[in-house]
């Protein structure tokens, strides 16, 4: 068991922003470890045939969403020293650390404490205010909203009731140009919701809107 | 044109429309943005394929180091789109664009490109005009970059002649400046563009095609090439560094995922073996190897700034670079992390080659690759390139036994008078080879067989003969389809790349308008097998009245003047011609370590030599001038 390892187990919280924005889940994962190798902090592998690095990324966000609230969890030896600055400097520009913190190596996996996400989600294309509000106020008032989703697998097709992943949405008052969004989405795992369903309901393609994630609140 | 900021928000529209996006963005780590309104020269370094091929090519990676390490100047890179944001590209007019700063190409001072081999001419055609310039270099003025290129097709840059402005013939690493500072130069004197053209044109490597001329003979031949203007040389030769400068570290990172993405330190440039099909054997001489200690200290440095994982030593044969076990004994005491690998390219066939591969071994590869070439003695003494089957064999059986399961072996057809019988060896060879393998270890042991089509290369002995027609080569294929049985995994090239390759490898300053008609008509990424298009090619050629065959399977005159016989790689024709005949005798020539054959290089570069004494060249060292001088001078007093 590569428990028995020393080791330390350290929660990054980090923005996603600009070029990163359109770099996918699996790539972040490398990102992160060579940013690591980097930073001169000696990751910990798993064990086996084939030893990983052990990262978890908190949860996996869309292609061309950017982000304020990423977590990754690391673990490294347990005598390195880091800093905020020391990881920053090794990372790629769109990749923002704001705070890194010790967690309990027996805590729970990132990907299993979600509770929910906020988003702020900017509509790029004209489109009248009330118009929208009517929109989000008719999935907010529906009972239930039967949507099929295709499992990539197969092309196997899954029915799940949409109106239960949204805890809210509305429009934000007006600050620039555009008209913007507040979604709020269960991130339980199995259970996750995301503005791109939104926006689909709303036949808005996603390159006509910028999507941001503004939280992702961990299970208390 | 369109602004940085006007091309990104066009771009935020239309990036997540198309696959991988993340190739059009930029935003690595180590990549250099510097002032674009304070720095005088811009260039542009553009590979002429997608990123994920492009962003691992060492020779930019090269350009990007030496470049912005000046201050007066900055390069930025260029990918081509893949098709699917090609037509994103188009339609929503958005200009070729540079990674760091989005400005379109054409706002820069110069567009470098790099084109190493021939499948990427209409690539280059497509890349000038996404970037919305006129593609014929005639067409262009001073309000546009200015187009160089470089890299391998350097040798023959004659069916690029009409596009690009100037071609270099060698080695960049010390040209580029030259280049930058006299752009530099000609754009603060306010010079016309033919001005900086005839200036470019006196630097030495400096190919510029528009102030030449060719006379053709009756039969299609050359006759001549000749300077249309007074005051430049009749002939181009290569340029050289004498010492391989420190090689580039500070990589940049791809954030996605891409070709050989790792760190690479070259350890040596240029080759002894003298393997006559070989192209970079005979163009990038002499040999020049770096010191065990400048590898190793620019391997620490390449891993502690990108944080890669895996590490590769470049040459043409390692097994060959003279502080090789050197090399690989020390890598393991510097670089005691074990999850770091480091990979040999290119390995002789001998055990020496696994005691070094075990050497770097942290974990196990799956496979071990070896390049026989040719499976018959009379074809290798042929090729030039001498190992016994005994000796395959050997190596092979010991490779299974200590624990490689893998085998992939390289082979080569359509040598010049190579006969079915030839072709049939290497079926016999290979199933040995597994038999080995199946003896050491069972079943587990594998061979991948690779046997690519041999297409002639311009400044090596071969540049004499014809390419195998389509019937030889099917036939050949054929026979190694039907025999080579179950267990052996066989790939090969489709006829109709080798043909592609070979018509444009060899061609005169007339393919330039069948590149052209050929991308008009749809052809490009010539490289990918699934984008090929042969008929638009044979019809580009019918479009000219010419014939592709001239080109292909015209076995050459011995008195033949090339279409790149102004171009020289310092090594004498004469010098070639003679290892050509002696191909045809089935004479080995050896290593060149062991015995100086006077190719030409060292009397071109003796100078260079003499400044640089001692073993990093493997050339023959050059007495001091002022003593040969003393000799001549008393030879001739006596």
């Amino acid at each position: 068991m590569s428990e028995a390892l020393p080791q330390k187990r350290l929660r990054i919280k980090f923005a996603k922003e600009n070029a990163l924005r359109y770099i996918g889940h699996l790539d972040l994962h490398h990102i992160w470890q060579r940013s690591i190798r980097r930073a001169g902090l000696p990751l910990i592998y798993s064990q086996g045939f084939h030893p990983q690095p052990k990262i978890q990324i908190a949860s996996a966000l869309p292609l061309g969403f950017s982000s304020r609230a990423e977590f990754v969890d690391i673990w490294i030896s347990p005598e390195a020293e880091y800093s905020v600055e020391g990881l920053q400097k090794n990372l790629p520009e769109g990749i923002k650390v704001s705070s890194i913190e010790e967690v309990d190596l027996r805590a729970p996996a990132l990907q299993t404490q979600g509770d929910y996400a906020e988003y702020e989600v900017t509509i790029l294309d004209e489109i009248p205010a009330d118009e929208l509000d009517l929109k989000l106020a008719s999935l907010m008032d529906a009972e239930s909203l039967p949507r099929e989703k295709k499992k990539k697998k197969r092309g196997k097709v899954r029915t799940f009731d949409l109106r239960t992943l949204i805890l809210d949405l509305h429009r934000l008052p007006l600050d620039g140009e555009n008209e913007r969004i507040y979604m709020r989405f269960t991130a339980r795992e199995g259970a996750t919701g995301r503005p791109d369903m939104i926006l689909k309901e709303m036949e808005i393609p996603i390159e006509a809107a910028r999507v941001e994630r503004t939280a992702l609140v961990f299970k208390a | 044109m369109l602004t940085p900021n006007q091309i990104e928000a066009r771009l935020e529209r239309v990036l997540l429309t198309v696959q991988k996006p993340g190739r059009y963005v930029g935003g690595e780590y180590n990549a250099i943005h510097k002032n674009w309104d304070t720095i005088q020269t811009k260039v542009a370094l553009l590979f002429p394929d997608i990123y994920d091929l492009g962003i691992s090519n060492v020779g930019l990676k090269i350009l990007y180091d030496q470049i912005n390490q000046r201050d007066d100047a900055l390069a930025e890179r260029a990918y081509l789109p893949w098709l699917d944001f090609e037509d994103v590209m188009r339609e929503n007019e958005i200009p070729l664009y540079a990674l760091e700063s989005k400005n379109p190409l054409a706002n820069f001072d110069i567009i470098g490109i790099t084109i190493p081999y021939e499948t990427l001419y209409t690539n280059t055609l497509n890349a000038l005009d996404l970037a919305g310039l006129p593609l014929k270099s005639a067409d262009r003025g001073e309000e546009h970059p200015l187009i160089i290129a470089g890299g391998h097709t350097g040798t023959n840059p004659e069916p690029m002649h009409a596009f690009i402005d100037a071609y270099v013939v060698g080695e960049g690493e010390e040209v580029i400046h030259d280049i930058v500072e006299e752009v530099a130069r000609s754009k603060s004197a306010n010079e016309s563009r033919a001005a900086l053209l005839f200036a470019l044109a006196q630097i030495p490597g400096v190919y510029v095609p528009s102030l030449y001329e060719v006379e053709y003979q009756d039969d299609g031949t050359v006759a001549a090439t000749k300077p249309k203007v007074e005051g430049v040389p009749s002939r181009i030769m290569k340029r050289i560094v004498a010492k391989l400068p420190p090689p580039p570290t500070n990589f940049i990172v791809p954030n996605i995922k891409s070709v050989h993405n790792r760190a690479t330190v070259e350890v040596m440039r240029g080759c002894t073996r003298g393997c006559r099909f070989c192209h970079a054997g005979f163009t990038t001489r002499p040999v020049r190897e770096r010191s065990v200690e400048e590898v190793l200290d620019a391997a620490e440095k390449s891993i502690a700034s990108t944080g890669y994982e895996e590490l590769s030593f470049l040459s043409l044969s390692s097994s060959d670079y003279t502080g090789i076990a050197e090399l690989v004994e020390a890598v393991n005491e510097r670089f005691p992390d074990e999850k770091l690998s480091v990979s040999l390219p290119s390995l002789r066939i001998e055990s020496v080659s696994l005691d070094l591969m075990e050497g770097l071994k942290k974990r196990r590869s799956a496979g071990f690759t070896l390049a026989p070439e040719a499976a018959t003695e009379r074809m290798r003494r042929i090729i030039n390139k001498f190992i016994t089957d005994e000796q395959l064999l050997t190596t092979a059986r010991e490779i299974y036994e200590r624990g490689w399961t893998t085998i992939k072996l390289y082979f080569m057809i359509g040598h010049p008078s190579e006969t079915l019988e030839d072709v049939e060896a290497i079926v016999d060879l290979s199933q040995k080879v597994l038999k080995e393998g199946r003896r050491a270890i069972g079943g587990r042991a594998k061979l991948n067989l690779s046997v690519g089509t041999f297409a002639p290369k311009p400044q090596t002995p071969f540049q004499w003969v014809s390419v195998d027609t389509f019937e030889q080569i099917n036939a050949k294929q054929d026979l190694l389809k039907k025999k080579l049985g179950r267990g052996i995994r066989l790939s090969w090239t489709e006829p109709e790349d080798t043909m592609i390759e070979s018509f444009l490898s060899r061609g005169d300053r007339r393919l330039s308008d069948v590149i052209l008609s050929a991308w008009k008509n749809g052809a490009k990424f010539d490289a990918w097998g699934d984008q090929r298009r042969y008929e638009t090619w044979m019809n580009a050629f019918a479009e000219h009245d010419l014939d592709p065959t001239f080109y292909t399977h015209r076995p050459r005159r011995v008195d033949e003047i090339f279409p790149w016989e102004h171009i020289s790689t310092a090594v004498h024709k004469k010098f070639i011609f003679r290892d050509y005949q002696q191909s045809l005798e089935g004479k080995i020539r050896v290593d060149c370590r062991e015995q100086c054959f006077a190719c030409g290089i060292l009397p071109q570069f003796n100078d260079l030599r003499r400044e640089n004494p001692g073993k990093g060249w493997m050339c023959p060292e050059v007495k001091p001038k002022k003593i040969r001088k003393m000799k001549d001078l008393s030879m001739e007093t006596l």
